[in-house]
């Protein structure tokens, strides 16, 4: 059984249906009881970052959530739920993590041209740079969809996928058995749900 | 690099697809669920629903319509058609959709695009302007198209962005339902005005319309059509290879 997060940020509907349709057993829930037993974690998540922290941080579901992660449980952290995992954001002032990966969370425009427009929205290709299980059935230059504003800094050893935007930004991690993808596998058609059927076989 | 977006836009009224020339003369076309997974499995990069049904039971149709796509189609979903409210975003982002798109809704209450950006975001807030020239000023029409509104199109986007829309559809009324393609001089003043993605909407007749369109406003994100998609005109899959041995940027 896999356990998706639910600490009141974001729309899980979409998420829990590509699980389904790729054959995983989702359960959307806020009991670190359930989370506990699950066999792997998936950490969701739109919006503001301080506001995503605060709230794991209320529900005491940041200590569960490392807790496991510690023990060897995957976890995959998908958009904010990525940035989650790093140690601190610069989003709005600057909010810690989850700490299960090296590095921080900035802004994408610190680093792309002025005339590029933000958010980040569309289809864009993952340049492979690391080998990673859970890109197993799927290929470099394969499309997914970003819509994101930030990205994940000072993280190099750990990226396992960027893509061009005026400049590299980072979409996807991974540090032992905690993953992420800055992108949305969800929205990103068979080539997404290649990436969720991989993690769910993990 | 970022690849441009090919959108088909299914009107749905009473559970089935329809779509107006000029807004008028609707014609049945087939059922929105098995389209939407036909548009996907051709390489569109997503989807537009757009509710025309009047009723409470339409309605109804619409959003059970809406979670049954959403659990079969894994390409983002933008609703839009009857958004007056945030309480009508919430109703559609339960059901599957991932951006909801406001037009008259947010020419009655302005404050609305604000209200909902702050609490699902900007990247959820996608600005509809129906526009068609009076007298040669670019002049925003609502309530489908129908209704003159007097107010000036470029400042109404500039004021939608500002308030928080995301991304803006411009659909030209002059050249919707003609086929003649896209409403290049339109869309080049709202991509000079504004910094978000913009959508263009409205023309597309054949393969070269597309073309035209990103070779034209490179700043143009993503071109939007229905009939030409819904009557087998123009092939997904081939457009996208028109499109890429145009050296247009593309997902295939």
């Amino acid at each position: 059984m896999i356990a998706l997060i639910d600490y009141g940020v974001g729309n899980l509907f979409s998420l829990s249906s590509s699980l389904l349709a790729v054959g995983g057993d989702a359960v959307i829930t806020g009991e670190p009881d359930v989370i506990k037993k699950a066999d792997k974690l998936i950490l969701p998540g739109v919006g503001a970052f301080s506001d995503a922290a605060e709230k794991l941080r209320e529900s005491g579901l940041d200590r569960v959530i490392v807790d496991e992660a510690k023990n060897g449980k995957p976890l995959l952290g998908i958009c904010l739920g990525m940035q989650m995992l790093f140690e601190k954001s610069y989003e709005y002032g600057e909010h810690k993590g989850l700490a299960l990966i090296k590095g921080c969370v900035k802004p994408i425009a610190d680093i792309i041209p002025k005339d590029y427009k933000i958010p980040h929205i569309g289809w864009n290709a993952l340049i492979f740079k690391k080998e990673t299980p859970i890109f197993k059935y799927i290929k470099n230059g394969d499309h997914v969809y970003f819509v994101h504003s930030y990205h994940a800094a000072d993280c190099d050893e750990n990226v396992t996928a960027k893509t061009e935007y005026g400049a590299y930004l980072t979409a996807s991690v991974q540090s032992d058995n905690v993953y992420g993808c800055q992108f949305h596998p969800e929205k990103s058609g068979d080539v997404g749900l290649k990436i969720l059927k991989a993690f769910l076989e993990l | 690099m970022i690849t441009k977006r090919i959108i088909p836009c299914l009107d749905v009224r009473d559970g089935r697809v329809v779509k107006g020339v000029n807004f008028k003369g609707l014609k049945n076309v087939a059922s929105p669920v098995e389209l939407a997974e036909y548009y996907s499995r051709a390489g569109a990069d997503e989807l537009v629903f757009y509710d025309i049904t009047a009723s409470y039971e339409g309605r109804r149709l619409f959003t059970d319509i809406l979670t049954e796509t959403a659990k079969k189609v894994f390409i983002p979903l933008t609703v839009g058609g009857g958004i007056n409210t945030v309480n009508d975003f919430d109703r559609v982002l339960k059901c599957g959709a991932d951006k909801v798109s406001v037009n008259s809704g947010a020419i009655k209450d302005p404050s609305l695009i604000e209200k909902a950006a702050k609490l699902y975001g900007d990247q959820c807030v996608v600005l509809s302007v129906d526009i068609k020239r009076v007298d040669g000023v670019f002049t925003v029409f609502s309530k489908g198209g129908r209704e003159n509104t007097g107010i000036e199109a470029i400042e109404w986007i500039k004021r939608g962005v500002g308030s928080g829309a995301g991304e803006i559809v411009v659909n030209s009324i002059d050249t919707d339902g003609v086929k003649g393609g896209f409403d290049i001089e339109m869309l080049n003043a709202v991509c000079e005005a504004v910094s978000v993605p913009v959508i263009a909407s409205g023309g597309a007749g054949g393969y070269d319309d597309f073309i035209k369109l990103f070779t034209a406003l490179p700043k143009v994100d993503a071109g939007l059509a229905a009939s030409v998609f819904h009557f087998g005109e123009v092939d997904i899959k081939e457009l996208k290879k028109k499109m890429k041995d145009n050296g247009i940027e593309v997902r295939i």
